[in-house]
């Protein structure tokens, strides 16, 4: 049976090329894998194999030519002792055509975001009890390890040492070698090595001694974690967690002050929270680790020590997507999250005492991300205010800006104001540091340039 | 250039195979040869004809290291490998329909036209992908070997990559941290000579990839992978030294790539006689075939009957490529998160 072969496209982007010599001629004998033609694409000249076997019929572009467009039968080729004549060439059109009708308005766009949800985290009357974030963060795990044999940590230092900063105190002794285990320092191939677990069906916990050296395995929490359940068309994908303290601690210089909010809020197929309470701590890792997706969870060291009233039940867990509005008021939004929040707090009670009143939103997750409370609440103030310590350019305030802009731009009655930290490197010096920190007194003043005082 | 550590007398060269492999087996690595061969020629055609986009990496000339390993492997064993995949999933049983739709971008493809050549995985056959990062592959088998570690199982986990991703750093922390936990996990490094255009020689003074292992503590070697039943052999060894318990392997296989390193390589930095010489003297399903006739195992005839069959299988497979439709729009917002919908951001 003859058949015709058609102009190989040879790169991603080649539509069309020069047939620039004819390696055979008509009647020669070829086989799978003999070099048939030369051909030069916009970037090179490539060779051109043959794929089937068979004689040369007919050649039916001259070497030479060019402008060649992809899929023109160039020659014809048979079976020995076969005549072959050119078929009318057919249109060599064999580009998909399913799915060519216009896309629907509802496919073409994400699905819309659940409502605002204000039922209270615990009910009225729940017992309580006083316990720092550090402390939150163990439980949390504890509890999880004690209901699910597939969840265990890893990372540096998180078994014999109780954990850099001690988050992981007491788990060797609880859950032993197997389920709590210390890494060489390699935070590229552990990471990797979580991922792969993952895939194999365990949950884990990788934990970074902090989160800037979490960027030698940023390939993994992102191409690995958190791409593979869209590229598997959701057959496999990476539940696990991947946590440790986050931004500036204290004197701490450039390398070790990064806040990453802003980054792994970017990437679809990750979760990303910041806790700033010890009962959020608690609440969202646990969350997390049953959670079905890779999370991204960011602590703050200085956070670590500070003590709140945490739910004294048996399981306490906080949803995914929930805000916590501090305190109501209605002068002013102010949004911020992790150790943001203390800012917000203590300018907002600053400013209570000039006669304004702030509403304090906690996103708490930054991905999924509670638009509909913030909106809510900006339709009432008009006017809003985001804080952050991470980097300025492209930071979650700016988002929020924008998104706020886009949905609600008739009810502002000034421009939404960032407070984040200062576009420079975390410097060392005591006084630069806290200069390159956002603080009470940024945010007092943002809040006072919206309401126009 | 042949490969540079061969054993002087393989099974391949003398035309008698192994005593312990049968007539059946030898036909059954010349069928699953053939179909890589076949099928990524089709594919190289179909991306001529505009069909398949993007990269696109053949397999043809490394048949032999995949089909011998598998042929070591058991039920339940994982596989996890780099963007040059299609060897491994035909190999390990995944269907060629599904993995040629893939290739297409439709919706019968594995990842339903949404990974694409580069990235695909099946459940069902333990094929853990397909990944386009050189060398992401080998920490995540370290972590699927764990995984089976953990539960106390006896299963091992094949993690392929190539010699260029060997000179990766997380290739290094990988095997540090596969010995300090005897993780089963067998490192098979598929040395084609060239990572993209650039040899062996020139990315490295320490060529001998698997006698770094020895740095490691870990067990290996090298072997010729143009020979299928020296890769089964070496396979068996791997395999029984992870199901014993004593950790991770490395295999270093000898291999070599006819086609350019993606499908818009021109190839210029070697010349058509050092491909054509493997073609020609070292081609591993010339070799199976000739110790099938020779042996008196196969007639040509019984041959043209297999070549026939698998013709059929993969044309099948190019039809149903172009049949299957492009996935439904609404399958953007799909596959995002395992549990929720993605927001509108
Ligand atoms: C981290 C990373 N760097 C670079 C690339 C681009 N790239 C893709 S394949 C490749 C060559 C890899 O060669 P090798 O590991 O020998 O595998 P082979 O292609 O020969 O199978 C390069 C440089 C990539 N995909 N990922
Ligand atoms: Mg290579």
């Amino acid at each position: 049976m003859a058949t015709e072969i058609l102009m190989p496209a040879l790169s991603p982007t080649m539509e069309e090329g020069t047939l620039a010599k004819w390696l055979v001629k008509e009647g020669d004998s070829v086989k799978s894998g003999d070099i048939l033609a030369e051909i030069e694409t916009d970037k090179a000249t490539m060779e051109f194999e043959a794929v089937d076997e068979g004689v040369i019929g007919k050649l039916l572009v001259a070497e030479g030519t060019e402008g060649v467009k992809v899929n023109t039968p160039i020659a014809i080729i048979g079976e020995a002792g076969e005549t072959m004549a050119a078929k009318a060439p057919a249109p060599a059109d064999e580009a998909p055509k399913a799915a060519e009708k216009a896309p629907a308005a509802a496919a073409a766009s994400a699905p819309a975001s659940v409502k605002v949800d204000r039922s209270p985290d615990w009910p009225d009357g729940t017992k309580m009890k006083t316990q720092t974030v550090r402390e939150a963060l163990r439980d949390a795990m504890a509890e999880e390890m004690r209901a699910d044999d597939s969840v265990f940590i890893m990372g540096e230092e998180v078994a014999e040492y109780q954990g850099a900063y001690k988050i992981t105190q007491g788990l060797l002794d609880e859950f032993g070698a197997r389920r709590v285990i210390d890494t060489p320092i390699t935070e590229h191939g552990f990471a990797g090595i979580g991922v792969g677990a993952a895939f194999g069906g365990l949950k884990p916990i990788v934990e970074f001694m902090t989160f800037n050296f979490a960027m030698q395995a940023i390939d993994h929490i992102i191409n690995s974690a958190a791409k593979t359940l869209y590229m598997s068309g959701g057959q496999m994908g990476a539940p696990m967690v991947f946590r440790g303290p986050n931004g500036a601690a204290a004197r701490v210089g450039a390398q070790h002050s990064h806040d990453y909010a802003a980054w792994y809020s970017q990437i679809p197929g990750l979760k990303v929270v910041m806790p700033y309470s010890a009962a959020d701590a608690k609440g969202l890792l646990k969350t997390a680790i049953r959670d079905p997706n890779p999370v991204v969870f960011l602590e703050n060291e200085i956070l670590y020590g500070r003590s709140f009233e945490v739910p004294d039940v048996d399981d306490f867990t906080i949803p995914f997507g929930k805000a916590k509005i501090w305190r109501e008021g209605s002068d002013v939004t102010i949004v911020s999250f992790g150790i943001g929040m203390t800012y917000a707090l203590e300018a907002a009670e600053k400013l209570a005492a000039e006669g304004i009143e702030a509403e304090v939103i906690d996103l708490r997750t930054l991905r999924p991300l509670d638009y509909d409370t913030i909106l809510e609440s900006v339709k009432k103030t008009n006017r809003c205010v985001t804080v952050e310590e991470g980097f300025p350019v492209c930071s979650i305030g700016n988002h929020l800006s924008a998104y706020i802009m886009t949905h609600a731009f008739d009810y502002l009655d000034a421009p939404v104001l960032n407070c984040t930290g200062k576009d420079v490197p975390m410097p060392y010096a005591a006084n630069l540091e806290k200069l390159a920190l956002t603080s009470v007194a940024e945010v007092i003043e943002a809040v006072k340039t919206v309401t126009y005082r | 250039m042949p490969p540079r550590k061969t054993a002087a007398t393989t099974a391949a060269a003398t035309g008698k195979p192994a005593a312990n492999v049968s007539a059946e087996d030898l036909k059954r690595y010349y069928r699953e040869m053939l179909l890589i061969r076949r099928f990524e020629e089709k594919a190289g055609q179909l991306y001529g004809m505009g069909l398949i986009g993007g990269f696109c990496h053949l397999y043809i000339g490394q048949e032999a290291v995949v089909v011998g390993l598998e042929a070591a492997a058991s039920e339940g064993d994982k596989r996890v490998t780099s963007y040059r995949d299609h060897g491994h999933m035909l190999a390990c049983g995944m269907d060629p329909k599904g993995v040629m739709a893939e290739l297409t971008g439709r919706i019968g493809g594995y990842s339903k036209g949404k990974g694409g050549s580069m990235h695909m995985f099946s459940k069902e056959k333990h094929f853990y992908g397909g990944h386009g990062i050189v060398a992401a592959q080998v920490p995540i088998g370290a972590g699927l070997a764990f995984s089976d570690k953990y539960r106390g199982n006896d299963r091992v986990t094949f993690t392929y990559f190539g010699d260029g991703a060997a000179n990766q750093g997380q290739v290094a922390e990988s095997y540090n941290m596969a010995q300090l936990w005897d993780l089963p996990v067998i490192f098979v490094i598929e040395n084609n000579q060239y990572a993209m255009g650039t040899s062996v020689k020139r990315a490295t003074k320490s060529p001998d990839f698997w006698e770094r292992g020895v740095a490691y503590g870990i067990a290996g070697e090298a072997v010729d992978g143009m020979d299928v039943l020296a890769v089964k052999a070496a396979g068996e060894k791997a395999v029984a030294h992870c199901r014993a318990g004593k950790g991770p392997y490395i295999l270093e296989v000898m291999t070599y790539r006819y086609r350019g390193h993606s499908m818009s390589d021109p190839a210029k930095y070697r010349t058509r006689e050092e491909v054509q010489e493997m073609r020609e003297k070292r081609d591993a399903i010339e070799n199976v075939r000739q110790m099938l006739l020779t042996g008196g195992h196969a007639s040509e005839d019984d041959l043209k009957k297999i070549d026939k069959e698998i013709k059929d299988i993969v044309n099948e497979a190019a039809e149903f490529s172009k049949e299957s439709p492009e996935p439904d729009l609404s399958e953007l917002w799909t596959d995002i998160y395992a549990d929720t919908a993605p927001q509108d951001a």
